[in-house]
C-alpha cells in the first residue's frame, strides 16, 4: 500500500503562481518562467508512490528539485497543483487542501524529518532535543524524558544526554537528529541529506546504522541525496530529477543498468557497481555459449568445458586439469573457494561476491537456477560492468570466443 | 532671502498647540499615569529604603555572587556600595535604582512585545523605525519639556523620558533577534508539529535570548544615563546633587555624585551581564 501518493505535483515559489502555472502548461522552461515571471519552479509535473516500508530516495544535483519535493510532503513547502496524499491510519490527507489543525497533526504524529544541518535546538540539551517533538504535542516532561532515553538508546549516545549539541562531532549530532525523528515514532521518516555534512567515514558508518535500524523499524522512507553511491546502498527505489522534474524511477538496478537519458547514464558512469549489480544482469547467457555433446564450453583458448546433465553441471575440465563443481550462496563464507573449483552459484549474486568467486577459484563462474545453468561470468562481463558498458547495447553475446 | 526669514512656518507654534490641546482635552488621562506611576515608584522607595541599608546591602551581594559565582564582583559589589553610604547618598541611590529598574520594566514589558511584533509584520517595522531613530536621535532637553508639561513637575516626566529614551534598545534587540532566528531552527519546529505559540515559546524566544538580553541590559544602562536629566525635571535621586553641584559650582559634591553614578552604573552592569558571555571582560 502506497504511503505516500504524488500525483501531478507542482510546486512553484513565488507570487504569481496562476500565471506561472498556466507558463508550465505551454512549455516553458524554468529560466523562461523565472525571467517573465519572477516565480521558480520547485517541482514541476511529479508522480510518484512510495509504499509502507520502502526507502524511496530522491536523487539529483542541487537545485534538481529534490528537496523541494521532499519539502512538500511535511508541507514545509505547499503544493501549488496537483495532489499528494499521505496515509494516515486508515484516512488519507491531501496535503494539497489540508488545513492547519490537520498538517499539525501529520506533522506530530505521521511524519518526521531529519535535516542536512541538523537543526538542533543549541539551548536544549542533548536529551531535551530528541524530546522537543514530544514538548510540541504537550508530552508531560517524565514520559518525554522517558521516550528521548530510549532512542538516544537505540543511536548510542545515552551517555551524552546531558551534554549540549555544539559539543558533540557532526556525526554525533545527526544521530541526535535521527533519535529525535524517531522519538515521533511516526511511520513516515523524511530525511533531507541527512549525511552530506559529514565526513565520509562516518557517512559510511550512519548509512550502515540507518539501514540496519530500518531493517528493525521497516518506516517508510523519503530519501534525497545528490550522491548516486549513497542512493544505490540505501535505496529500495530511487527517483532521479532534473529541472523539477522526476525523470526516472525505479529500483536501483534498473536505474544502473537502463539509464533513461544521457543525464542519468553521466550519473552512472560515475558509481560503483559492485553494490547494485547481480548477475542475471551481468552474464552471459547460456544460450549464448557453444554447447555440444552436453559439454558447454567456458573458455575456448584453455579449453574450459563443463558436462551438463538435464542442465545440471556434473563435471568440469580445464585442458586435462578436473576442475571441482562447488556449489555456493551468499550465506557461505568465501574462504573455502580455492584455486580449480568451478563455483556454482545462484543469479541473484552480487557482483562483489561473483568477482571474489571469480578470483579465487580463478575460474569464471557458473550461475544456475533450479539446477538448471542459466549463464555464466566471466571476465569480459565484469569489465563491461566496470566500465559501465553494460547498459549500451553492444552484447555480451560474442562471449569469451576469443 | 528677506522673503524666506519673514515668512517663518509656525512649526514650533503647532507642536505647542498640539500640546496645549492635549492639555487641555486628556488632562484627567494623563494626571491617572501621573498618580499611579509616582504613587509606585515612591512605594518603592519607601519599601526599599525601610530596609536597613547593611540588609540591602547584603541582598545585592547574595545576588551578584548567585548569578555569576565570582568573589572579585561580590567584593567590589559590597565595597560600592559601602562607599556610596559613606558618602551620604544612601537615599537618592535608592531612589535612583528604583526610578532605573521602573523605567527599565516598563521598557521591557511593551518593548518585547513590539520587538516580536515587529519581526513578524514587515509594515509594523518599517512604520516602527523612524519613530524609534527620531526617540533616540531627539534632544532629550526637547521632548523634557511636552513631558513636563503634561505630567508636572515630579518623578513621572522623568520616567516617561527615561522610557522613551531607553524602550529602543529592547524593541530593536528584541526584533533582531527574532528576525535572526536560523530559518532551519524555524523548520524543525514547524517539522515537529509546534503550533505558532510553540514556535514563539519554544523556538524563536529562546533563539533571540541572548539578543534580548543584551537589549535589556542596554536599557537598564540608558535609563541610568538619564538620571542627571531626570534630575531637571525635579525627579529624585543621584542627579538632584549633580544639578545642585553645577549650579553652585561645587566641585566636591558634584565629584561625590557623579562617583556614586559611577559605581551604581557598574554593579549594575556587571551583575546583568550574562555570564560566561563574551561582552564580560
Amino acid at each position: 500500500m502506497a504511503a505516500v501518493e504524488i500525483k501531478d505535483l507542482d510546486v512553484v515559489f513565488g507570487n504569481n503562481q496562476a500565471q506561472t502555472l498556466s507558463l508550465i502548461d505551454q512549455g516553458l522552461s524554468r529560466q523562461e518562467i523565472l525571467e517573465k515571471t519572477g516565480d521558480v519552479v520547485g517541482v514541476q509535473g511529479a508522480s510518484l508512490s512510495v509504499n509502507e516500508g520502502e526507502i524511496c530516495v530522491l536523487m539529483g544535483l542541487s537545485g534538481s528539485g529534490k528537496s523541494s519535493l521532499l519539502r512538500a510532503v511535511n508541507g514545509l513547502n505547499q503544493v501549488s497543483r496537483g495532489s499528494l496524499e499521505v496515509q494516515d491510519g486508515d484516512a488519507r490527507v491531501d496535503l494539497a487542501n489540508c488545513n492547519a489543525q490537520t498538517l499539525r497533526h501529520l506533522r506530530s504524529k505521521r511524519i518526521s524529518m531529519v535535516f542536512q544541518k541538523f537543526a538542533l535546538m543549541p539551548w536544549l540539551s542533548v536529551v531535551d532535543n530528541v524530546a522537543f517533538g514530544l514538548e510540541m504535542q504537550n508530552v508531560g516532561k517524565k514520559e518525554r524524558r522517558r521516550r528521548a532515553l530510549e532512542k538516544l538508546e537505540m543511536v548510542g549516545l545515552s551517555e551524552w544526554q546531558d551534554k549540549f549539541p555544539h559539543e558533540l562531532s557532526g556525526g554525533m549530532q545527526q544521530r541526535v537528529g535521527l533519535a529525535r525523528a524517531f522519538t515521533m515514532d511516526s511511520d513516515i521518516l523524511l530525511m533531507d541529506e541527512p549525511f552530506s555534512a559529514l565526513d565520509p567515514l562516518i557517512r559510511a558508518q550512519l548509512q550502515d546504522e540507518l539501514i540496519e535500524l530500518q531493517e528493525r523499524m521497516k518506516k517508510t522512507i523519503l530519501f534525497v541525496s545528490h550522491d548516486l553511491d549513497e542512493a544505490l546502498k540505501i535505496g529500495s527505489h530511487i527517483a532521479i530529477m532534473e529541472s523539477a522534474r522526476i525523470i526516472q524511477h525505479g529500483k536501483p538496478e534498473d536505474i544502473v543498468l537502463n539509464p533513461s537519458n544521457a543525464y542519468v547514464e553521466d550519473f552512472v558512469a560515475h558509481t560503483n557497481p559492485l553494490n547494485v549489480l547481480r548477475g542475471r544482469s551481468l552474464m552471459t547467457d547460456v544460450s549464448d555459449m557453444a554447447l555440444s555433446n552436453n559439454s558447454l564450453t567456458l573458455n575456448a583458448r584453455e579449453n574450459s568445458q563443463v558436462q551438463l546433465e538435464s542442465g545440471r553441471p556434473i563435471s568440469a575440465t580445464r585442458g586435462e586439469v578436473a576442475l571441482a563443481v562447488t556449489p555456493w550462496n551468499e550465506s557461505e563464507s568465501l574462504d573455502k573457494v580455492a584455486e580449480n573449483m568451478l563455483m556454482v552459484t545462484t543469479p541473484e549474486v552480487s557482483m562483489r561476491n561473483a568477482i571474489e568467486l571469480r578470483y579465487r577459484s580463478g575460474q569464471p563462474v557458473l550461475l544456475a537456477e533450479d539446477n538448471k545453468v542459466v549463464g555464466m561470468l566471466s571476465d569480459r562481463d565484469f569489465y563491461h560492468a566496470l566500465l559501465g558498458k553494460h547498459f549500451t547495447q553492444d552484447s555480451n553475446s560474442e562471449a569469451d570466443a576469443a | 532671502m528677506d522673503w524666506l526669514t519673514d515668512h517663518k512656518l509656525p512649526l514650533g507654534d503647532w507642536m505647542e498647540a498640539f500640546v496645549d490641546w492635549l492639555t487641555w482635552n486628556a488632562a484627567g488621562f494623563f494626571d491617572a499615569i501621573a498618580i499611579s506611576l509616582e504613587w509606585v515608584i515612591l512605594s518603592l522607595v519607601d519599601v526599599f529604603l525601610w530596609f536597613p541599608s547593611w540588609a540591602l546591602i547584603a541582598l545585592v551581594a547574595a545576588m551578584a555572587w548567585a548569578l555569576h559565582r565570582k568573589l572579585s564582583l561580590t567584593i567590589f559589589t559590597v565595597a560600592a556600595l559601602l562607599l556610596i553610604l559613606n558618602m551620604g547618598y544612601w537615599t537618592e541611590m535608592v531612589q535612583t535604582l528604583v526610578l532605573v529598574l521602573t523605567a527599565t520594566s516598563l521598557s521591557v514589558l511593551i518593548g518585547i512585545p513590539v520587538g516580536i511584533l515587529a519581526a513578524h509584520k514587515r509594515w509594523v517595522y518599517t512604520l516602527l523605525r523612524p519613530i524609534l531613530d527620531l526617540m533616540q536621535t531627539i534632544p532629550t532637553f526637547v521632548y523634557l519639556i511636552p513631558t513636563l508639561v503634561l505630567f508636572g513637575l515630579g518623578v513621572v516626566p522623568g520616567l516617561i523620558s527615561t522610557i522613551i529614551f531607553a524602550i529602543a534598545a529592547p524593541i530593536r534587540l528584541t526584533y533582531l533577534g527574532i528576525s535572526r532566528v536560523p530559518e532551519e531552527l524555524l523548520e524543525a519546529g514547524k517539522a515537529f508539529g509546534a503550533s505558532n505559540s510553540k514556535l514563539l515559546y519554544k523556538v524563536e524566544l529562546p533563539a533571540a535570548m541572548p539578543s534580548i538580553m543584551a537589549g535589556v541590559t542596554q536599557c537598564i544602562m540608558l535609563s541610568l544615563s538619564m538620571v542627571v536629566i531626570a534630575a531637571l525635571v525635579g525627579a529624585d535621586g543621584l542627579g538632584k546633587p549633580v544639578i545642585r553641584a553645577l549650579n553652585t559650582v561645587n566641585i566636591s559634591q558634584g565629584f561625590e555624585a557623579g562617583l556614586a553614578i559611577v559605581l551604581v552604573a557598574i554593579i549594575l552592569d556587571r551583575i546583568c551581564k550574562k555570564p560566561g558571555s563574551k561582552e564580560e571582560i
